[in-house]
This record gives structure tokens, C-alpha cells and sequence, in this order.
């Protein structure tokens, strides 16, 4: 453990700063991918929005936005080849959808239809898991196994700041790293697991100096960077892919909004502190370089615009529509083949339901 | 002629052996069963066999197993895991209860599971705390969970082949105190379906209901009632899920009388669920209420008390002798 790898896990590395200027040193984006990476942040804030008035309009749940922490959504997909696979939480809805899945397919869950609403293996996206840390083993499996069968995948998998006190963190990383997994965990650090702040999570130097332990390379990030957040996870991939396993990346970033609509942040944290986030805006920054350099101009912007208002508006009307939810279906996936037990209960409710019927 | 001696050890072993030549997504992972061979020996050789890619030990963490295998089955492997005992694998509960038995439910079939749990469960080996354990009532309950309790060698080994076969997650539970037994055991009869019982002993007097460890006890309460007179059938369930109403049924309302028997403490156990069935479904056959066999409602007990704890041959014909033979013809 060289002082660099320390230091390079403590302090957050940055390559855009809050007023848009790129940090010393830091070479130039190419304005083109950049540019396209904005158009990404626009759709992943304009979906968040858009989920917000579903809710409110009660044609969701509930959702946990992930507002303020975009280019962590935007960046963790944009690095992956279409074999490689996502392993996101119930938070990461804007990842998900910058993978390429349809936003109202995604938002099955939250709407009360089925537990997912997209199929894992023709998207190379696991269910959004909704119990903690869990699914970090399940990422690495996947990996293990394309390693075994000598094709390389990687697994990008997700948790928060909260996750990481959960043992399945530790045996997720430590897992990956015995077995040289192509993994990377990336752990959107937003300062909140619902109520509980990351001092009460955590009293390590950071959490990706976790990886040490681990003996794992980690990583920590300016979590509202756009560019750095590409390169970091993206040198992570690059890494993994060429056999030399597993990363931690911990983004350093906000959870701008309650953790859902049904929570009220009101009590647990001050609004002062969330204004203090608010001007490191991960839109705004690559907003205002892009303009600086003359890559983004109204026009531009007003086409962006006009295209996530679209995608809104399908979002609007696919999860508005109204579908059909067949009372027997609860049997049919239970197992392969339902037992003869399930077969009886559902020719049971199917009585009730014609019972009701007629 | 293919039938030969074998431990139930050997013919896990075999059936495990078997399985991973056949198919080349077959993984074997776990604690210590890869240069040691497992605790019980029952992956002795597979790691020298077959290599580290299909054989190999895991750290120590039974949930990480479990998460991981998970994995591996999302990515087309058929993982069959070990849990080194019974109390061992509850560090895997969340990810046996909350995603392996529930994946494929998840994903509208989608993604389906084809993973192996192998648990040694269940005592009368002396073990100290933790290594007795009968979990099953635990998986039992799962929907989504296939439990499998063999008690014959030759069970253990087509029924662990059936279970790798096939698209589901598999609770294997295996009696380890019969793990050194020797019995004739013939790998080329076809494999038994899962969630089928068999009818062990005939018997026209009452019903001896078992899985796992419990039978030989049921078959041998019936070998001594046989000189007392009494003919007891016993039923071997095979499979606790999915549950074979109709040959349990079938069994109990030709007798009229039944008997459960289990390790695992009674109360809101798979015995319970085994009794309510048969009283639900064979009232009208039943000369007597159905009574239960079981361990009881305490804490596995330290290996010089076990033998209180554990269904016997005694217990179980005291048990019998209790079914209203008073109003038999």
C-alpha cells in the first residue's frame, strides 16, 4: 500500500470543479462524449421528476429519487459493454433506464404490477434489489462464473453508504478479491441510509478505503463529476476485464431529496446543509463547461430539452395506461413447474374469483 | 450387474461425481470441500478429479456462498454448494429465503435457480451445540424452495442427480448420521422424480409417516410391532416440498390410522403441517386422531442427553398403541 493508493482512496479525485473549470492538470474531454453525457443527465433528472408527480399523482408507490446524484446513474452505465452487467438497488431506477431499458418497464416494480418488470438476461440488468447488499454476491457470481467459462464480462455492482455495514459488503468484496472477480463495486456514498448519516455508518478514513483490507484497488471520487466518475469507472472496467480484478469506487455525493416521498427529511437533517449541495449540482457543472467551450449553445440545449420532455411523456403514459393484473399469475413462476399444491390453491381462488363474478 | 456397497457418503459422492462429468456447468463449492474433501468426506477426490474450476473452496461465509452461487446460476451454472452443518447454513437465510427461493417468482420465470444447498442436518451423532440441527421446517416454509430428505443410500444418490437436474433451487438435507452406513446401491436405475414418496413397508394396521432420518426408525418400530402382532406400513415422503398428498393419502385411508415421525421439535413443524394435512384431507377414514413423533420443543440437547430427545422405536409404538385400537373390530 503505496501513499498514492492511500491517498487515492481518501480524497475524492475531481476533474471538473462546481463552477465548471476543469481542475489543474486535467486534460480536456472530448466535447462530443461529453456533450452526449449531458444529454444523459438531462433524461436521468428529467425521469427522476417524472417519477416524483407520478407519486404524487398516485400512479406510483413511492420512489426513491435519485436526484442530485446523477452522474453516478448516468456514469456507472455508460462504462459498460452490452455483455457486461448491472447490478442496481432500488434507487438506481435513472441507471437502469441509461442502460437502455425502458423507464416503464422499470418502474413495473413501483407501480404494484410485479416485482420486476424487465427481463434480466436480454438486458444484462439484475432485478433492482431491494434488501441491502445482497445483491453484491449475486454480482459476483456472475463474474466468477464468465471468468470460469473464459469470457469476459464485468459486473457493475451497486450499493450505497448504508450497504456497506451489511455483512454481505464484506463478503460480496472479499469474495471478489480471493477469487480475482471482474467486479466493480460502486458505492454512491449520499451521506444518508434514510435517517442515519455516514458518521453513524462508518469512521473509516472513507469507505473506499474499505478495498485495503480487502487488498483491492479503491477509489474516491467527486460523485457529482461527470468526467471523473467515466474515467475512474471506466479504467475500473478496463481494469477487471484485462484479469485484474475486482475495484471499489465510493462516489462522494448528495441525496438531494427524502429517501422516498414517504419519508420526511425535514426531520434529520437541515435545509442549510442540503442548499450547501445544491450549487455542486452535477448538470450545472458540465452545463456550464460545455458552454464555456462552445459545445453546448440554446438550440442544443433546447433540443435536449424538448427530447427528455419526450421521454417523459412516454413514462407518463406507459405507467398511466391502465394494465391487467391476473389474480392467478401469483402461482405460475413459483416454480418451473407449480407443485400440486399451488396447482390446488389456484383452482381455489379461481373459484372465489368466479364466485364473485357471477 | 451395477448395484455395489456404498456409504450414503459414497453415494453423494458418486451422484456429485456423476453429475459434474455429465455436465459441464456443474460447480461443487463450499468450506473445506475441495483438498480436504469435506468434513464428511462426501466431495473426497472430486477436487483432484475435476480441477479448481469445478471443484474449489470458498472463504469462510456461508451467505457469500449462497450469494454467490446465486450468481453463477443467473449466469448460466449449476451450483451445488455445502453447508458444512445444518446450524451453519443460517448465516445464508436471508439469501436462501429472500433470493434463491424467490428469483425466479421475481422475474416471472425469467431467471430460474438451478442450485443444490447440500445440508448435513440432523443429530444422533453426539455432535456438540450447532451440528444437530433439523432446519428443515425453515425451507419447508419458503415457497419457492424445493426440500429433499433422503434416507436411503440409493435415494441419496438418484434424488441429489434428480436435484441437479433440474431448473430449481434445492434444499438437499442429508441425514449425517447415516453418512457411513453401508447399503446396496445400483446408479443405473432411473433417477426417482422429486415429490414423489414410496411406500416402504406395506402394512394394513396403521401408517408410519417419514422423511430423512426418521425412517429406519419408523421401519424398525415396524419390524418389532410385526412380532407383536401389529402391521405397519411406513411411507418414506422423499421430497417435504413439494408434498405427495396422494400417496401419503392413499396410505392413511387404507389404514385409518397414522403416525408422523420427526426429529425436528413438533410445534409449527413440518410433522404439524403433515398431521393437519391427513386430518383435513382423511377424516372420514381416520379411526383415530393422527399423532406426532418428534423432538422436543427445546433446544437440540448436549450429546449425553440426545438419546431423551430423539424419536425412538420405543416412543414411536407407545405412540401407536394410543390409536383407539379398543374400537377395532
Amino acid at each position: 500500500m503505496s501513499a498514492g493508493q492511500l491517498k487515492a482512496a481518501i480524497t475524492p479525485a475531481r476533474l471538473l470543479d462546481e463552477n465548471g473549470r476543469l481542475v489543474r492538470g486535467a486534460s480536456k474531454p472530448d466535447a462530443e462524449a461529453l456533450l452526449e453525457g449531458y444529454r444523459k443527465l438531462v433524461f436521468a433528472r428529467r425521469l427522476n421528476e417524472q417519477c416524483g408527480a407520478l407519486v404524487r399523482q398516485g400512479r406510483l408507490a413511492v420512489y426513491p429519487s435519485s436526484r442530485g446524484q446523477e452522474a453516478c446513474q448516468v456514469a456507472c452505465a455508460s462504462v459498460l459493454s452490452d455483455d457486461d452487467w448491472l447490478f442496481p438497488t432500488y434507487r438506481d431506477t435513472a441507471a437502469i433506464a441509461a442502460r437502455g431499458v425502458d423507464p416503464v418497464e422499470v418502474l413495473t416494480l413501483l407501480r404494484g404490477d410485479w416485482h420486476c418488470g424487465y427481463d434480466p438476461n436480454e438486458h444484462k440488468v439484475a432485478p433492482q434489489a431491494t434488501p441491502l447488499a445482497t445483491q453484491l454476491l449475486h454480482a459476483v457470481g456472475v463474474a466468477h462464473a464468465a471468468r470460469l467459462k473464459g469470457e469476459d464480462t464485468v459486473v457493475m455492482a451497486l450499493c450505497g453508504d448504508g450497504a456497506t455495514s451489511e455483512g454481505d459488503f464484506h463478503e460480496a468484496c472479499n469474495f471478489a478479491a480471493v477469487f480475482n472477480a471482474p467486479v466493480v463495486f460502486f458505492v454512491q456514498n449520499n451521506k444518508y441510509a434514510i435517517s442515519v448519516p455516514l458518521a453513524r455508518q462508518s469512521v473509516a478514513p472513507s469507505l473506499a478505503a474499505k478495498a485495503i483490507g480487502y487488498g483491492m484497488p479503491g477509489f474516491r471520487v467527486d460523485g457529482n463529476d461527470l468526467p471523473v466518475l467515466e474515467k475512474v469507472l471506466g479504467e475500473a472496467v478496463a481494469r477487471a476485464r484485462a484479469g485484474e480484478g475486482p475495484t471499489l469506487v465510493e462516489a462522494d455525493t448528495y441525496r438531494v431529496e427524502s429517501h422516498t416521498n414517504a419519508d420526511d427529511a425535514t426531520r434529520y437533517r437541515a435545509d442549510d446543509e442540503v442548499a450547501e449541495w445544491l450549487p455542486r449540482d452535477p448538470l450545472l457543472r458540465v452545463r456550464t463547461y460545455l458552454t464555456s467551450v462552445g459545445a453546448l449553445d440554446d438550440a442544443r440545449e433546447q433540443e435536449i430539452a424538448a427530447a427528455a420532455e419526450e421521454m417523459a411523456a412516454a413514462v407518463r403514459a406507459g405507467v398511466g395506461a391502465e394494465t391487467v393484473v391476473d389474480p392467478e399469475e401469483i402461482f405460475a413462476h413459483v416454480y418451473s413447474t407449480p407443485t400440486p399444491q399451488l396447482a390446488e390453491q389456484r383452482a381455489a381462488l379461481r373459484a372465489e374469483l368466479d364466485a364473485e363474478e357471477a | 450387474m451395477t448395484a455395489e456397497k456404498m456409504t450414503m457418503a459414497q453415494a453423494i459422492n458418486a451422484a456429485l461425481r456423476d453429475a459434474i462429468a455429465e455436465d459441464d456447468s456443474v460447480v461443487v463449492f463450499g468450506e473445506d470441500v475441495a483438498q480436504l474433501g469435506g468434513v464428511f468426506r462426501v466431495t473426497d477426490g472430486l477436487h483432484r478429479e475435476f480441477g479448481e474450476s469445478r471443484v474449489f473452496d470458498t472463504p469462510l461465509a456461508e451467505s457469500g456462498i449462497v450469494g454467490m452461487a446465486v450468481g453463477m446460476a443467473m449466469n448460466g451454472m449449476r451450483p451445488v454448494v455445502e453447508m458444512q452443518f445444518d446450524a451453519f447454513a443460517y448465516p445464508a437465510f436471508e439469501q436462501i429465503v429472500s433470493h434463491v427461493a424467490k428469483l425466479g417468482n421475481r422475474t416471472r420465470g425469467k431467471v430460474r435457480l438451478p442450485i443444490v444447498i447440500r445440508v448435513p442436518y440432523a443429530g444422533g451423532i453426539g455432535g456438540v451445540e450447532h451440528h444437530c440441527d433439523s432446519s428443515e421446517a425453515y425451507y419447508a416454509h419458503t415457497p419457492g424452495l424445493t426440500v429433499v430428505a433422503p434416507a436411503t443410500n440409493a435415494d441419496a444418490y438418484g434424488l441429489l442427480r434428480a436435484a441437479i437436474a433440474g431448473s430449481d433451487p434445492v434444499v438437499f438435507l442429508e441425514p449425517k448420521k447415516h453418512y457411513f452406513a453401508r447399503e446396496e446401491v445400483d446408479v443405473a436405475v432411473p433417477v426417482p422424480p422429486i415429490g414423489r414418496a414410496v411406500v416402504r413397508r406395506p402394512g394394513k394396521d396403521a401408517t408410519l409417516i417419514a422423511y430423512g432420518p426418521s425412517v429406519p426408525v419408523a421401519l424398525a418400530a415396524a419390524e418389532q410391532a410385526a412380532t407383536e402382532g401389529r402391521d405397519l406400513g411406513v411411507v418414506d415422503l422423499r421430497s417435504i416440498v413439494p408434498f405427495d398428498d396422494e400417496t401419503v393419502c392413499a396410505e392413511v385411508r387404507r389404514t385409518g390410522r397414522a403416525v408422523v415421525i420427526a426429529e425436528a421439535p413438533g410445534f409449527a413443524s413440518v410433522a404439524s403441517e403433515i398431521a393437519a394435512r391427513v386430518g383435513e384431507r382423511c377424516f372420514h377414514h381416520l379411526e383415530a386422531p393422527v399423532r406426532r413423533v418428534t423432538g422436543f420443543d427445546v433446544p437440540y440437547p448436549a450429546p449425553k442427553l440426545e438419546h431423551h430427545f430423539l424419536p425412538g422405536v420405543d416412543r414411536v409404538l407407545d405412540a401407536v398403541d394410543t390409536l383407539q385400537w379398543e374400537d377395532a373390530a
